[in-house]
């Protein structure tokens, strides 16, 4: 009886349904973090044990046939031995690869795989032989890295391929260095540590950590910060400057000097 | 002398006692201008340059000419903490901290680009009308200057901020400098004072950017203005337009307030350009720095072509004992450019040569009329229009997709072939408008509408020509070929003759050879006979 009483005196109380609300989130925290923790575990066995199996059957089905069964290359593709997980996850997670047509150079494209896909992958070929390991968040944590020191940086070794704000330029033989407008923060750590195509690697001893996340910090900030004084026609420089200046400025200028004679007479 | 003066009267009175203007200001005011649109070409140019003094005087009071090296702590953040020379960073701050900066900096660039645009296409259209004749020559040596210096000082401008654009053209120039055979280095250190870059470059640069070359220039372009005046304005052909009057508006106070309003207009045009469109954002450059260089690596567009040549030359150098001649920047840079300005300076000259005609003409040429001229110009404009897209030859590559290489390739065989064709076909069309012109004066324009004869025969009805296009027409000047001078004298005696004369003939047959010859006055007459009884005949039924 007194029981009761004090279960639904309690219910009427006018703070019970905070006290309600408190412990069930308590509840679902520690189930979540309970079961998180085993989700984890359970993925650390997958990549150590199935991803590698599970990688191996997404590469037999569509990258061997380019990238040869054991990675070894064909005529097709080159040999992946040794190029490590960073090349694969900068490669497959950029849409470059599964390449879609024999081109002079595979082109970024939404990617065709998931992320655990791209994982599995990128632990399969890492066992083909040592390369660089994927980046972690940490690695690529750029929040407070000198953004001037960057933009130095930025200008000495990668300005001359991709131009002076990412926009791309060209190679030789119709090869090109891409726009990175689109390329996250792992992306261009992968891209420096890995050099793909004919872009070259940057190791740790000519870009060091820190400098490479200097790097990816002038990037960032070279997206975020709004143009300054007006269109920025592209960001090429002066060739498409003088192409407005022709066409547009001095079509107004004609056109009103026509309309100018009109009007006098 | 009871008569009462107004205190303006009074004034004047005043100041043409002193200095006698009013007989110069009369003449002045009497002149008229001719009217078509392509006359305000040499005026969009001169306002352009009235624009680029006054915002150059604007960027003057904040520029700081010195390479000195400090570190930037302005407000634009992707560059804070960067070392750079006090030219750069006070670029930085007239963009980003000083009030209007931005604009006036944006205003100034465009201006360059409208004022070397300007100069090119009134140019151009100095040529093609035969504009350049006797007497106006020297003029159009001024003028030629004006473009040379107009060239030499935008890319001083674009030296200035020493960005890293800025500083990749300098080293460019040294580079030019040092492949002048014999005296390169040492003309090099004079000019940088010493070492490449240096410090003394950037004051030296402005001295010559905001004094020497504008001031050079000022005094030309008024002398040019002046001779305009003094020549009178030419016309192209029309009714009542002759070699010795000017049909068009008093220059005061129409032509004024048309060319005062164009100034404003000119003004606005090119702020509102500058406010919608960024120009040379030195922010993403960066500072310069000797081995950086950017992708997209160009100079404004009127130096373009001087990069475009230096693109498509083949690597040639030569090494002579221990001396290197580098050919592969000589001759883009030094030997191409010179050709071509002295070819342009001297056109006037080599024209009267080779034509013997030696007249003084007010009267524009109509391009078709001077075919080989005109072929000549637009070979030029081809030979000018591919070196310019070989400057733009990797955004060429990126843009489309193309390999630089085939690019590259392409354009070295474009430079030599195009330009012939162009010749040849812009020959071709000149003669045949020339042949329709005749068709038109002998049988006048086609109306388009189709009459049945009585006995069957379809003809189209021709009308005659209105009387404007018809002196438009006959304004046409048939000039002879210079014919060989005997080969032998009275007596038959074979005369040596001059290879300069036989050069002139062959030369003059070259330009005039295949004029078709306007029709003269008797078929004319013939001709508009013969229509007046056709459109007789087809008036007679209608009734
Ligand atoms: C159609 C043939 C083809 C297919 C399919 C293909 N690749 Fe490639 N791959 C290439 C070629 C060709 C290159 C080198 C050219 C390039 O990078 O542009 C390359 C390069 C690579 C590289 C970079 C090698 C290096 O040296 O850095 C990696 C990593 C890679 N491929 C992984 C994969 C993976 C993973 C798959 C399957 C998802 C795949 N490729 C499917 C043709 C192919
Ligand atoms: C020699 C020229 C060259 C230099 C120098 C160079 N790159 Fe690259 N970069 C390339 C080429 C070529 C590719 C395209 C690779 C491909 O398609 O497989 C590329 C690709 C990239 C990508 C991938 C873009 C995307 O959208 O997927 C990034 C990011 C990148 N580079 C960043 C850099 C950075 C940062 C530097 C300087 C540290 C640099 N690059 C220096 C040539 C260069
Ligand atoms: C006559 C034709 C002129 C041309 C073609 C010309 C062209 C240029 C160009 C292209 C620049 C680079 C601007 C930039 O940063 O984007 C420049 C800079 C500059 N010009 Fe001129 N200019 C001319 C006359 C003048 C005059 C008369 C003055 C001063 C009285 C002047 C003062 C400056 C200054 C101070 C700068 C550097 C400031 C800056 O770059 O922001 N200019 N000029």
């Amino acid at each position: 009886m007194t029981k009761e009483i004090t279960l639904r005196k309690l219910r009427g109380h006018k703070h019970a349904h905070l006290v309600v609300i408190t412990f069930s989130l308590l509840f679902v925290a520690i189930i979540w973090t309970a079961l998180s923790t085993q989700m984890q575990t359970a993925k650390a066995a997958v990549s150590t044990e199935t991803s590698v199996q599970f990688g191996k059957s997404l590469f037999a089905e569509g990258c061997s046939s380019c990238h040869g069964l054991q990675g070894e290359g064909t005529t097709d593709g080159p040999s992946l031995i040794g190029v490590g997980a960073a090349a694969v996850d900068f490669q497959v997670s950029s849409g470059r690869m599964p390449m879609a047509t024999q081109g002079i150079q595979a082109m970024r494209k939404d990617p065709v795989y998931s992320e655990e896909e791209i994982a599995a992958l990128a632990a399969y070929v890492a066992t083909f032989g040592p390369g660089p390991a994927i980046p972690t968040d940490e690695q690529i944590d750029y929040t407070g890295a000198d953004i001037g020191l960057g933009g130095e940086l930025f200008r000495v070794n990668c300005a001359q391929c991709h131009n002076f704000a990412g926009q791309g330029g060209a190679l030789t033989e119709g090869k090109y260095a891409p726009n990175i407008d689109l390329a996250t923060p792992r992306q261009i750590y992968e891209a420096m540590i890995t050099g793909p195509q004919n872009m070259p690697v940057f190791s740790e001893e000519s870009l060091t950590p820190d400098e490479k996340r200097a790097i990816i910090a002038y990037i960032m900030a070279l997206r975020e910060v709004p143009n300054a004084g007006g269109l920025d026609l592209g960001r090429y420089g002066p060739v498409t400057e003088g192409l407005f200046a022709w066409t547009f400025g001095l079509g107004i200028l004609i056109a009103l000097a026509i309309w100018i004679g009109i009007k006098a007479k | 002398m009871s008569v009462k003066q107004s205190r303006k009267a009074r004034a004047l009175n005043w100041a043409d006692d002193r200095f006698g203007g009013a007989g110069i200001l009369r003449t002045a005011m009497n002149k008229v201008f001719p009217d078509h649109w392509s006359f305000m070409l040499g005026e969009i140019a001169l306002y352009s340059f009235v624009i680029l003094l006054i915002s150059g005087t604007y960027l003057s009071f904040f520029f700081v000419p010195s390479m000195t090296e400090i570190v930037y702590n302005g407000s634009y953040v992707p560059l804070k903490g960067v070392k750079m020379t006090e030219a750069y960073a006070s670029t930085l701050d007239i963009s980003f901290d000083v009030r209007g900066g931005l604009l006036m900096r944006q205003i100034h660039h465009w201006a360059a680009l409208f004022f070397l645009i300007a100069m090119t296409v009134h140019m151009l259209r100095i040529f093609f009308t035969g504009a350049f004749r006797r007497p106006r020559e020297v003029n159009w040596v001024i003028g030629s200057l004006l473009l040379i210096l107009g060239i030499v000082e935008g890319f001083a401008g674009y030296g200035l901020p020493d960005d890293l654009l800025s500083g990749t053209g300098l080293r460019i120039t040294e580079g030019i400098m040092l492949a002048i055979p014999v005296v390169g280095s040492w003309v090099s250190s004079l000019v940088f004072g010493g070492e490449f870059p240096g410090t003394e470059f950037i004051p030296r640069l402005y001295i010559v950017h905001v004094l020497l070359i504008p001031g050079i220039m000022l005094a030309l372009i008024a002398v040019h203005v002046l001779l305009v005046a003094f020549h009178k304005h030419t016309q192209f052909p029309g009714p009542g337009r002759t070699e010795k009057n000017v049909v068009g508006y008093p220059l005061m106070p129409v032509y004024m307030a048309k060319a005062g309003g164009f100034f404003f207009i000119v003004f606005g045009v090119t702020v509102f350009m500058a406010a919608i469109a960024t120009i040379n954002p030195v922010w993403m450059f960066g500072p310069y720095v000797p081995n950086a260089v950017g992708a997209g690596s160009q100079p404004d567009w009127y130096m373009g072509f001087l990069d475009g040549s230096t693109r498509i030359m083949p690597a040639i150098e030569f090494t002579l004992i221990n001396y290197t001649l580098s050919l592969n920047l000589l001759i883009p840079t030094l030997v191409l450019p010179g050709i071509m300005f002295t070819l342009l300076i001297f056109y006037p000259w080599i024209e009267a040569w080779a034509t013997g005609d030696k007249r003084e003409h007010h009267l524009l040429d109509r391009p078709r009329n001077a075919p080989t001229r005109t072929a000549l110009g637009v070979m030029a404009l081809t030979f000018y229009g591919i070196l310019w897209i070989s400057g733009g030859n990797d955004i060429i590559a990126v843009a489309f997709g193309l390999s630089i290489n085939a690019i590259t390739w392409t354009l070295r065989f474009g430079l030599f072939i195009l330009p012939a064709i162009a010749f040849v076909i812009t020959k071709r069309i000149c003669l045949a408008l020339q042949r329709r012109d005749r068709d038109k004066l002998l049988h006048g324009r086609e109306t388009g509408q189709i009459l049945r004869l009585p006995h069957g025969e379809f003809i189209e009805i021709h009308a005659p020509i209105s009387e404007k296009e018809k002196a438009k027409i006959l304004s046409k000047v048939d000039i002879e070929p210079l014919a060989l001078p005997p080969a032998t004298d009275r007596d038959g005696v074979a005369v040596p003759q001059s290879f300069r004369k036989r050069l002139q003939a062959k030369v003059s047959h070259f330009y005039f050879g295949d004029n078709v010859p306007k029709p003269s006055a008797a078929e004319i007459e013939a001709a508009e006979h013969h229509l007046q009884e056709i459109a007789e005949n087809v008036e007679a039924p209608s009734h």
